[in-house]
């Protein structure tokens, strides 16, 4: 079994809180991200699954067994470091048969362990290279072949291609998904980057300021995030602030900035609460003519960016908000700078927040 | 011409070439002229007299054996030093008590101890009775080559330490993480990762200490007794003989101990990267058991034990004389300058004025060879030759050293006085200390920040003053300090240089060998007054530097 529990973990570093009490059940193959931005938490807790620290509080269990003081030689453990970290003074081949040597593999066993691994990665030419003489890629995935001779059931990697071009991080982050499937592993992968995340986790724990915010599929965070927080870390959101009018049951009705009034239907909320209204660029209709209805407003082109696959609108609302639309560029019909425009999004697709205590900017600021 | 405008002129003239490699072959000259030449010069200059020796059998094996007696206490106490050493640095930088910020300073102690003080305190300590000797009835260790191996050990260790310290700060745990989360225990991954990598560092170790033993003159002198090394038989040359076979037996004894350490150190430089650390074979479950507390903690009590039983007390165990003498009259007579103090404190003003006068001499000739090291500004080849000569006085033994230069400066210059001689031997001594840490600190900058001064309009010596003088200045006084003190410690070139001027480390040597008639209590208060002040002056050196430069 190499299902992963962390149980009420913390851990400080000095008077910095690293990790506040968290608990997370990662299953047994399943392909987990830890994702947050700089300094939330999500290295510490994968060093601590390893045993490379300690936690002040709180149990980590690898399987049925309780690993708080178990170092990290023996929790059966491959880790892929961000660095790379190959030994400098091995080639390829002894960095990669160093871990069924130190656990006392004869020769026979590691060598075909070595030759099985480089094939995986597609390295097995390049077995006498010492690592300075090595691509970023190819570094990356000797350490990914390292960690897998060791013949561990848990593969733990630290933004594994955070130091790789754009294309090699997206070749690359497909293979070691399939490597991890094959060889039904589990894996823990830390990230800071969203897409990397959704396209290639089983389910994703997304972390701010050493707590965790909200565990899901991909799918289950981009549609429905439970903070503001993740719904501006997965994916893009636009947020509208205003007061809460009326409540009918699940309905909502809310007052935007300069009266505007539209509906949502999330929310257990109450009259006259401040709220935050998230709705993702790509959900808003964006038309020419005017038009009458739910959730329709009056605003202006005011920027256009062509990115290529899409298109993207700042547009003014006429209660002066400023928001984002992204839609396909070449789907439908473009529109100019300095245009009006009406603007409309369908009430499910709206997520309501309490406004929240520290702030919107606050709270959705990522460093 | 007010500074600035001086300032503006001479960043101007910087940029003419004639004028920035002008600066530089200065630099280059005055290394050939007054520190790697002239000993070579003053060897050959007297290479006849060797003839002398020839044709004495006796008087050669003696010198002979001398010689090969400082290579094996070198070489073995180098080894020691490192296999010793490596624990002390461990504990240091990975231990987790509070503590180890205490014992990483006080481990730097016997280093500050001027050698001279420290022999005497050595040979209080081992052998006379008043020391762990009064223990065991009679003498513990007494003079000789036990005493000797003790004596080069002590100062010696403090460097290795510093410099294995300093190796596995600097190294990525990373690696040793990776090894650990492989399956490796403790042990193993130190081994088979942690060590191979910070072997240059190891190596480097290796090769301070071995040149310190091989140099070191005064302290040995006070505990070899009727032992000899080459330093101790060039020194008892001047007893036993006069004329061309005293000349020619210091000729021969300094050419051999010159040519066999630029042989090791050729070596050493040459095989070291080749060189596979020991045995590449894994033996999981006995490492395991050398990995986890049992092991550990008895290796680090040892290691402690070492430290404080051989290297700590035995240095500072000189204060206890000094202590005492404060209780008599021996404090007021020495304050008033009365009997032999007058000579001492004489000795002491002379010691620290050329510790200052050289270290001034060091940054301003030093300095532009740093950066020519560094930067390979004479082009890549020339600058490694000069990058592999400037340690060749690091490794030359210091005697040897004193011996040729005098040869040469009094053969060549007779007219040139005895201080500007000392000046030069005492720059040939640590030179190498001072280019080496600052080239290694201008390395550390990157080029690309010089680039973008000048692609700002800064002119090369602005360039050097505004990006490369503010990111070096702490290595420029650690490298001053270091300077400083291996100045006032050293005793073997000036007594092979001077024959009437006398320095601080050569009047307690004095003393302790009965030219002078002192009193122990005498003798324990002069170390204690040398070893004070040092403190102070380094003291004052470190709080100037204290988070100054450190970027």
């Amino acid at each position: 079994m190499a299902d992963v529990r962390v149980v009420n973990v913390s851990k400080k570093f000095g008077k910095i809180v690293a990790l506040d009490n968290v608990s997370l059940h990662i299953h047994e193959k399943e392909y987990f991200s830890l994702l947050g931005p700089s300094g939330c938490g999500k290295t510490t807790l994968l060093r601590l699954i390893a045993g490379l620290i300690q936690p002040d509080k709180g149990e980590i269990y690898i399987g049925e067994r309780l690993v708080n003081n178990v170092p990290p030689e023996d929790r059966d453990i491959g880790f892929v470091f961000q660095t790379f970290a190959l030994f400098p003074h091995m080639n390829v081949w002894d960095n990669v048969i160093y871990g069924p040597r130190v656990k006392g593999f004869d020769m026979k066993k590691a060598g075909t362990i070595g030759h099985e691994v480089l094939e995986m990665v597609k390295l097995h030419e390049r077995s006498d290279a010492f690592p300075n003489e090595l691509s970023g890629g190819m570094m990356q995935r000797t350490a990914v072949a390292r960690a897998l001779a060791a013949g561990a059931k848990l593969l733990l990697l630290d933004e594994p291609l955070g130091q790789l071009d754009a294309k090699v991080r997206n070749e690359l982050r497909y293979d070691i998904r399939r490597m991890v499937k094959d060889l039904e592993l589990t894996a823990i992968h830390v990230t800071h980057d969203q897409a990397e995340a959704m396209s290639i986790s089983d389910r994703i724990a997304v972390i701010k300021k050493g707590k965790v915010q909200q565990v899901g599929t991909p799918e289950e965070l981009y549609m429905n995030p439970q903070s503001v927080f993740v719904a501006n870390f997965i994916g893009e959101s636009n947020f509208l602030e205003g007061y809460v009018s009326t409540m009918i049951g699940k309905e909502t009705s809310i007052e935007l900035r300069g009266g505007t009034k539209v509906h949502a239907t999330d929310g257990d909320l109450k009259r006259g609460e401040r709220v935050v209204l998230a709705i993702r660029p790509e959900t808003f209709t964006i038309e020419k003519e005017a038009k009458r209805g739910e959730n329709v407003i009056l605003g202006s082109v005011e920027r256009v960016v062509f990115e290529g696959t899409n298109i993207r609108y700042e547009v003014r609302l006429e209660n002066q908000d400023s928001i984002l639309i992204v839609k396909p560029s070449l789907m439908g019909k473009w529109f100019n700078i300095g245009e009006k425009v009406t603007v409309s999004f369908q009430r499910e697709k709206a997520h309501v927040f309490l406004y929240p205590e520290t702030g919107l900017k606050e709270e959705i600021a990522v460093e | 011409m007010p500074k600035t405008k001086m300032l503006e002129a001479l960043d101007r003239l910087s940029s003419k070439k004639a004028v920035k490699y002008g600066v530089y072959l200065i630099a280059v000259i005055l290394f050939f002229a007054l520190i790697l030449l002239p000993p070579i010069l003053g060897i050959i200059i007297k290479w006849n007299t060797m003839q002398q020796v020839l044709n004495q059998p006796a008087l050669m094996s003696r010198a002979l054996s001398a010689v090969q007696n400082s290579f094996i206490i070198a070489l073995f106490v180098s080894a020691l030093d490192v296999a010793t050493g490596v624990p002390m640095a461990w504990l240091i930088t990975r231990g987790k008590s509070k503590w180890l910020n205490v014992l990483d300073t006080v481990s730097d102690i016997p280093f500050i101890v001027p050698t001279a003080a420290l022999g005497y305190s050595l040979l209080l300590f081992w052998s006379e009775p008043g020391g762990v000797s009064s223990l065991f009835g009679n003498s513990l260790i007494s003079q000789g080559w036990l005493l000797v191996v003790l004596l080069h050990f002590t100062f010696s260790y403090p460097v290795v330490v510093r410099v294995i310290v300093g190796a596995l700060l600097d190294y990525k745990k990373e690696y040793e993480n990776a090894s650990r989360t492989l399956g490796a225990p403790p042990f193993t991954a130190s081994r088979t990762v942690t060590f191979p990598i910070i072997k240059p560092s190891l190596i480097a170790a290796f090769i301070l200490a071995f040149s310190r033993s091989i140099s070191e003159t005064g302290a040995t002198f006070i505990v070899a007794g009727a032992f000899e090394n080459g330093p101790v038989f060039i020194q008892n040359m001047k007893k036993d003989y006069v004329g061309s076979t005293y000349e020619g037996s210091i000729v021969f004894a300094s050419f051999i101990l010159i040519a066999v350490a630029l042989a090791i150190f050729l070596t050493i430089r040459a095989l070291g990267p080749k060189l596979k650390l020991p045995v590449t074979k894994i033996w999981p479950t006995f490492e395991r058991k050398l990995s986890y507390s049992k092991a550990a903690s008895s290796r680090d009590s040892v290691t402690l034990l070492i430290f404080f039983a051989i290297v700590l007390i035995p240095s500072l165990f000189v204060a206890l004389p000094a202590l005492q003498a404060i209780f008599t009259d021996t404090l007021p007579k020495s304050l008033s300058g009365a009997g032999v103090w007058g000579e001492y404190w004489q000795s002491l003003l002379l010691s620290y004025f050329l510790g200052a006068v050289v270290t001034i001499l060091n940054v301003i000739i030093g300095l532009p060879m740093a950066i020519i090291v560094a930067r390979r500004k004479l082009g890549v080849l020339p600058s490694a030759v000069l990058d592999v000569l400037v340690n060749v006085p690091l490794v030359v033994p210091s005697i040897a050293l004193g011996v040729s230069l005098a040869i040469f400066w009094k053969a060549s210059f007779a007219f040139m006085p005895e201080m500007v001689v000392l000046i030069f031997a005492h720059l040939a001594i640590t030179y190498p200390y001072f280019v080496r840490s600052m080239s290694a600190a201008v390395e550390r900058i990157s080029p690309d920040l010089e680039e973008a001064a000048r692609t700002l309009g800064a002119k090369p010596l602005g360039v050097f003053r505004t990006i490369v003088l503010p990111l070096t200045k702490y290595s420029i006084l650690s490298g001053a300090i270091m300077v400083f003190t291996r100045s006032v410690s050293e005793t073997g070139a000036t007594v092979a240089v001077v024959t009437s001027l006398r320095t601080a480390p050569v009047v307690i040597v004095d003393w302790v060998m009965k030219k002078v008639a002192a009193t122990p209590l005498e003798i324990g208060l002069g170390c204690g007054f040398l070893i004070v002040f040092s403190f102070i002056i380094l003291l004052a050196l470190r709080l100037i530097v204290k988070g100054k430069g450190r970027y």
